[in-house]
């Protein structure tokens, strides 16, 4: 696979930020998800592949309670942030989200403005006291998302405006102006052209600095360049996990080496 | 395969020209011609009935804004003024001034007819007393020249409508054949004209026998106060019955079966809610009868499925990628419904509001069963709490009281309460129609 640029693969610290035991998901009778282990690095980007319908996005959608909106969806087994389990009863779910920040497939900006889209998150958690602070928060956001210069002067024209790549980046920034923790994505560039898609895998490159990202993504070219761990899921099982390198060059799992060639999937 | 071995198959036979349309497309056209031609004709038979419906509303309705009056130049100077006050029957001497004065204006004008004092009576009505009154108030317009317009008798106005003529009229109290004579006379001197009749508008409910008094004002207020109960009741009610039910109750066999249960109480005759008022408000909690409270609280009982299938509706159309942004960045649910939601979905709500306040305002069945027609709405409300609690009609309870009543004369203003009905009902439907159109996003 000469098309993936399999650069540099160095991870920061051994640390884990999330690990995921015995984890069964399920929908009304249908097991979506089981028994997932799973060591989630600190200040790594980990992505997470497989065909579709193989429960990538119901994991990922496990590490923020996002789940918790859909009635018939139950989780069982134990996810740790941080060494908490996120699924203890005295855990809120909206403090949860604070620190773990999630971006989705289709760029949902709200349809208000530009800067209302981004000091929302924060003004919500009352994490600033005067304006000048918000400011400051909006602006160090959209930095960090690589769209303060298109925007920084129609901060207040309506967050809808923007083109699909743009509006992508914003609800980025609004995930980060929080400080999250972890930062989810699922699939942030199905809806991208390639131009915009590569912005968007620089900057979750640079996020990688600060946060523990997490990735869902249907292009392995995808997974290859900006991940250093991979999870291979396959009809609700954790196939194989380990350095993305590994994954794609040398993969153990027969399951694994069939996907990423195009067998099956 | 190749293109070489493509190639070396022998050509298959020419499919029909383009050209030639064969039979089955044939017959899909002439299908779709015919479906066509059943729209359109639908769409005009829907358009001749409004238009007969429109031209005879109006035809009807428009005499009810008019009227005839008499416009004199009258001047009373301060010795007649004294001299009428020491009399002892004081209008009569009024009636005198004013019969001089009109027989000058038709004199000024070439016409002759003879009249006496109780012929104008008759026509105008007790003259001497409103001139007194208006002299009494107005002591500063005593030798001033004042124009005075006088409503012509409901039988007189009838009789410029078309209603009375000289072949069906008959000797009465009301009116005598040789009086159209005098009628006629002030009308060629220019005097007797149409006028707009505002006691139409302004005026309250008269009694069975003066339909040229009546007025449709007073139903107005309290329709107008029913409004005001049905939306204080059901806007928030009904937004917030909605909300729980669409973003915070559990999905299980309770709320389906409420959730059927709203469906089929929009669909409850609404005399049914009027006799559940009456046995309930009126009955048990001993309301007042008649008053635009009780009529309020049934309308709310009748508009709350409405406002609350089309807030549901409109909370439901708002895509679940703006809930599921509210909820990522750490937003609680009652967060993401009212700083999110909401807002989106407020143009439906203000439309199904209006559209279910446009409807309670019309409804006349409920409002038969709590009293408030038949009842002869007389005054005005005294103050803002007594508009709520004392008896009133509304409009549509107006209109039907009319059109029951015998004298011919009720019947113009029967339609023209339906006009004024109609055009509320229209200013309505079109700030609905306003609302959704400037606040309608798109996503």
């Amino acid at each position: 696979m000469d098309d993936m640029r399999l650069t540099e693969r160095t991870v920061d610290t051994n640390e884990s930020k999330i690990t995921a035991r015995k984890v069964q998901v399920y929908y009304g009778d249908t097991h979506a998800l089981r028994d997932v282990d799973v060591d989630i690095l600190d200040k790594a980007v980990t992505a997470f592949i497989g065909p579709s319908g193989c429960g990538k996005s119901t994991f990922l959608r496990c590490i923020n309670r996002m789940n918790d909106t859909i009635s018939v969806a139950r989780v069982e087994g134990e996810i740790k942030l941080d060494g908490e389990d996120i699924y203890d009863a005295k855990v809120d779910p909206v403090q949860l989200r604070a620190k773990v920040g999630m971006v989705f497939q289709k760029p949902n900006p709200f349809p208000k403005s530009i800067y209302d889209n981004v000091s929302y998150g924060p003004k919500i958690h009352g994490m600033t006291r005067s304006k000048a602070e918000l400011d400051e928060i909006v602006e160090k956001s959209l930095r960090r998302a690589a769209l303060w210069d298109e925007v920084k002067d129609r901060l207040n024209e309506p967050g809808t405006g923007l083109s699909g790549g743009q509006q992508q980046r914003l609800c980025i920034a609004r995930a980060v102006a929080t400080e999250p923790e972890v930062l989810l994505m699922d699939e942030p560039c199905s809806a991208l052209d390639p131009i915009a898609t590569a912005q968007v895998e620089e900057l979750i490159d640079e996020l990688r600095s600060n946060f523990s990202v997490v990735i869902v993504t249907h292009s392995m070219q995808q997974a290859a360049r900006v991940s250093q761990r991979t999870a291979f899921f396959h009809l609700g099982y954790l196939v194989e996990y380990g350095e993305t390198g590994q994954i794609f060059t040398n993969p153990k799992d027969p399951r694994t080496e069939s996907y990423i060639t195009g067998r099956i999937g | 395969m190749t293109d070489a071995s493509l190639n070396s198959v022998p050509a298959a036979p020419r499919s029909r020209s383009l050209h030639t349309v064969d039979e089955r497309t044939r017959k899909r056209n002439a299908a779709e011609k015919r479906f066509r031609v059943y729209g359109v004709t639908a769409i005009l038979i829907g358009i001749v009935f409004l238009a007969v419906l429109a031209v005879s509303i109006v035809r009807s309705g428009m005499p009810a804004f008019s009227r005839m009056v008499v416009e004199i130049d009258f001047v009373l100077t301060q010795e007649q003024f004294d001299e009428a006050e020491a009399q002892l029957m004081k209008t009569s001497a009024y009636q005198a001034y004013f019969n001089a004065a009109l027989q000058e204006s038709l004199n000024a004008a070439g016409v002759s007819a003879p009249f006496d004092e109780a012929a104008v009576e008759r026509i105008l009505g007790k003259t001497g007393g409103i001139l007194r009154e208006f002299y009494r108030e107005n002591p500063d317009r005593l030798g001033q020249p004042v124009s005075f317009e006088l409503p012509a008798s409901s039988r007189v106005d009838g009789y410029y409508k078309g209603r009375v003529t000289r072949d069906t009229i008959v000797d009465s109290r009301f009116l005598m054949k040789s009086d159209l004579d005098i009628v006629d006379a002030m009308h060629d001197a220019g005097i007797l004209k149409r006028g707009f009749n505002w006691t139409f508008i302004q005026g309250t409910d008269s009694g069975v026998d003066n339909p040229g008094g009546a007025g449709i004002g007073a139903s107005v207020i309290g329709s107008f106060f029913m409004m005001i109960v049905v939306l204080v009741l059901s806007l928030p009610i009904g937004v917030a019955a909605s909300i729980y039910l669409e973003e915070f109750a559990p999905q299980n066999r309770f709320t389906d079966l409420i959730e059927v249960n709203i469906s089929n109480l929009a669909a409850v005759p609404s005399i049914v809610f009027g006799i559940l008022g009456l046995a309930v408000f009126i009955q048990f909690m001993h309301l007042p009868q008649s008053a635009p409270l009780v009529g309020g609280l049934v309308l709310t009982l009748m508009t709350l499925p409405t406002i609350i299938i089309a807030t549901r509706a409109s909370l439901k159309a708002v895509p679940p990628s703006i809930r599921d942004a509210a909820l990522g960045v750490g937003a609680s649910r009652m967060q993401a419904v009212f700083h999110h939601v909401l807002p989106l979905a407020m143009p439906g709500i203000l439309t199904g509001t209006i559209i279910g306040l446009a409807q309670a305002l019309g409804e006349t069945a409920p409002l038969l069963l709590i009293g408030m027609v038949g009842y002869v709405a007389r005054e005005y409300p005294d103050s803002l709490v007594a508009g709520f609690t004392e008896a009133n009609s509304a409009m549509p309870a107006q209109i039907y009281t009319w059109a029951a009543r015998a004298d011919v004369g009720f019947y113009e203003k029967a339609w023209g309460g339906i006009i004024i009905l109609l055009m509320f009902l229209l200013t309505m439907n079109i700030i609905a129609i306003i609302l959704r159109r400037r606040y309608e996003r798109r996503w």
